[in-house]
């Protein structure tokens, strides 16, 4: 984690959605123990509040838990952890949809491409 | 924990600071920005101190600040005024003869995370080693205030770099309060809460910088801009 953040946004978004992608990649699995929040600090090299405050959101979207005196884990839940992989896809589409429209693409072209593009893909892997 | 209600200093004809209005919470890290003869360092002694307002007052936790403020705020320089003969141990020992809530322990871990030889002579070190014995002085005293004044100025990269993480892993950010002046907003852009901009003598903002990020999508390099331009 020692890439570096966007100066324009909010950092501590920045990082939860570090974490939320390390999370749905499998990088961190369920029941893992997050990095306490003074590691997390100096190895993205961010103020330690804002570490606090990424942990913070975390734990009220679900995707981690703070158990008192041990540390905050990665939840066990798989409603939440499908639907933040849900989520992330959406976004994902939605970003890469809006780049295209606004780039003048229609949605079959969009499509054709994806496809094409997909299937493309799996002959060569 | 710090205010300043309308406060102005003056030194002889020229005006270093005027009406500032200004308050600090604890648990922050504070960056104070501006360009040189801007009020910064004034700013910081005000706090320490070391010089007394023309006009107005600062107070700590609503105290009147006055020299004996010094047993709650630690203040870093942008002056090298340590005993040139004295080893890095010696200064370390040294500074904790002084202050009864220097923290020895805390020193001796900084000192190794700093890769700072304990036994060089002070006027052996070089600048950056310099700089980095400055931040285990001050970053050791166990205060509610910590003041530095340029502590990255006319250090390399690799230096700047271990001064910030060491401040990341050794301020209490949840009891301390660190006010900052640098020129080097590139380095401690990550780690600061809010941000305050004098310009000639005046408080011109005072911002905290996610919300800033949120609100404005701007990062402190683009908010300075625009007030400096």
């Amino acid at each position: 984690m020692t890439d570096t953040f966007q100066s324009s946004q909010p950092i501590y978004l920045q990082l939860a959605d570090r974490l939320n992608r390390q999370i749905v990649s499998g990088e961190l699995k369920p029941g893992d123990k997050l990095p306490s929040v003074r590691e997390t600090a100096v190895s993205s090299k961010v103020n330690p509040n804002t570490v606090q405050r990424t942990y913070r959101e975390l734990e009220a979207s679900g995707i981690v838990e703070s158990r008192r005196g041990q540390g905050t884990f990665v939840t066990e839940n798989e409603d939440i952890l499908l639907s933040i992989r849900e989520k992330l896809k959406q976004e994902q589409i939605q970003n890469f949809i809006q780049v295209m429209h606004d780039m003048g693409y229609q949605n079959e072209e969009i499509k054709e491409g994806l496809q094409t593009y997909l299937e493309g893909g799996a002959r060569h892997d | 924990m710090i205010e300043f209600k309308n406060v102005s200093k003056r030194y002889m004809t020229k005006t270093a600071l005027r009406d500032v209005d200004l308050k600090l919470d604890k648990g922050k890290i504070i960056g104070l920005v501006g360009l040189n003869g801007a009020g910064k360092s004034t700013t910081m002694k005000l706090i320490a101190g070391l010089i007394n307002p023309s006009k107005g007052s600062v107070e700590l936790d609503g105290e009147k600040v006055t020299r004996r403020i010094a047993s709650k705020v630690s203040y870093l320089s942008e002056l090298d005024e340590y005993y040139s003969f004295y080893t890095v141990q010696q200064t370390i020992d040294f500074f904790a003869t002084q202050f009864p809530d220097f923290n020895k322990e805390k020193a001796e871990e900084i000192r190794a995370y700093m890769n700072l030889d304990a036994n060089t002579k002070v006027k052996h070190l070089s600048k950056g080693n310099r700089g980095r014995l400055k931040i285990i002085l001050t970053l050791s005293r166990e205060v509610p205030v910590l003041l530095m004044d340029e502590p990255l100025s006319g250090l390399d990269p690799l230096v700047r770099d271990s001064i910030v993480k060491g401040l990341i892993t050794f301020v209490d950010t949840e009891k301390q309060l660190v006010l900052l002046s640098t020129h080097q907003i590139m380095e401690v852009e990550m780690i600061l809460d809010e941000v305050i901009a004098i310009k000639d003598g005046e408080l011109v903002d005072h911002r905290n910088v996610e919300e800033l990020r949120y609100d404005e999508q701007k990062g402190i390099l683009e908010w300075m801009s625009s007030i400096y331009e």
